[in-house]
């Protein structure tokens, strides 16, 4: 496996804590290490295909600042457009009111 | 000569002034009173978005008239939906509910089926979402 082989960069994975990584991964190759079998949380690795599930770290040797992927433990929330003008509305119902009152003339 | 002017006829014509300046209805304001003649006319309504629309055909001083009053409208929106973090429309909205529900009886203001009706003694036909 060599650098010519990776088509395309791959995705940031779960660092794998346990072990002891101090190999740095650059996104368009250089050094990487292999994970022998284990698969990571929620690691991707894109259309990149080789034996075993390769984790790479990206921007973090031996330091703490190391990013985690995780999935949302929530739901998403959506607000409809209508619902949040019903709320609104009775909210400045009175602000409306005192604006008539103050701007007679194009009212 | 000297002419004595008596002081009660005069307090009273100077009250009969007072009383006829007075507006007649609730409505009258400080109004143009080309906008008051069109929107008595029924040339000029509330729309329910906040703003003022034509109806049928109208002479061009009309037009320009109500135009002049939307924008005028707009900065006021634009400024007080400014102060309560609020979308200019949902404001000008809001404003609308209340313009409707203000119309004079006789006066045009367009419903939320987009037809144009005139004002009667009753309460005015609004967007279920007005307050």
């Amino acid at each position: 496996m060599n650098r010519d082989e990776l088509t395309q960069p791959a995705v940031l994975a779960i660092v794998d804590r346990d072990k002891e990584r101090t190999a740095v991964m650059g996104q368009y190759g250089g050094r990487y290490e292999e994970a022998s079998g284990r698969r990571g949380l929620g690691a991707e690795c894109g259309p990149v295909a080789m034996r075993g599930l390769v984790a790479m770290v990206s921007g973090c040797v031996a330091l703490a600042g190391c990013v985690t992927v995780n999935a949302p433990a929530k739901p998403i929330v959506i607000e409809l457009n209508i619902n949040i003008k019903q709320e609104v509305v009775y909210r400045l119902s009175g602000e409306a009111a005192k604006t008539i009152d103050e701007n007679k003339g194009i009212f | 000569m000297r002419t004595v002017i008596s002081r009660r006829p005069a307090l009273i014509a100077l009250a009969m002034l007072a009383i006829g300046a007075l507006p007649a209805s609730g409505q009258a304001q400080g109004r143009d009173p080309a906008y008051a003649a069109a929107r008595e006319a029924g040339q000029v309504g509330e729309k329910p978005d906040g703003y003022l629309g034509t109806i049928g055909a109208v002479p061009p001083q009309v037009k320009k008239l109500v135009e002049d009053l939307n924008i005028k409208r707009k900065a006021v929106y634009a400024e007080k939906a400014q102060a309560q973090h609020v979308t200019i429309e949902d404001f000008a909205f809001t404003t609308g509910c209340h313009q409707i529900s203000r119309t004079e009886p006789g006066e045009k203001y367009q419903g939320p089926d987009g037809a144009w009706h005139v004002r009667t003694a009753g309460p005015a036909l609004r967007d279920a979402r007005c307050p």
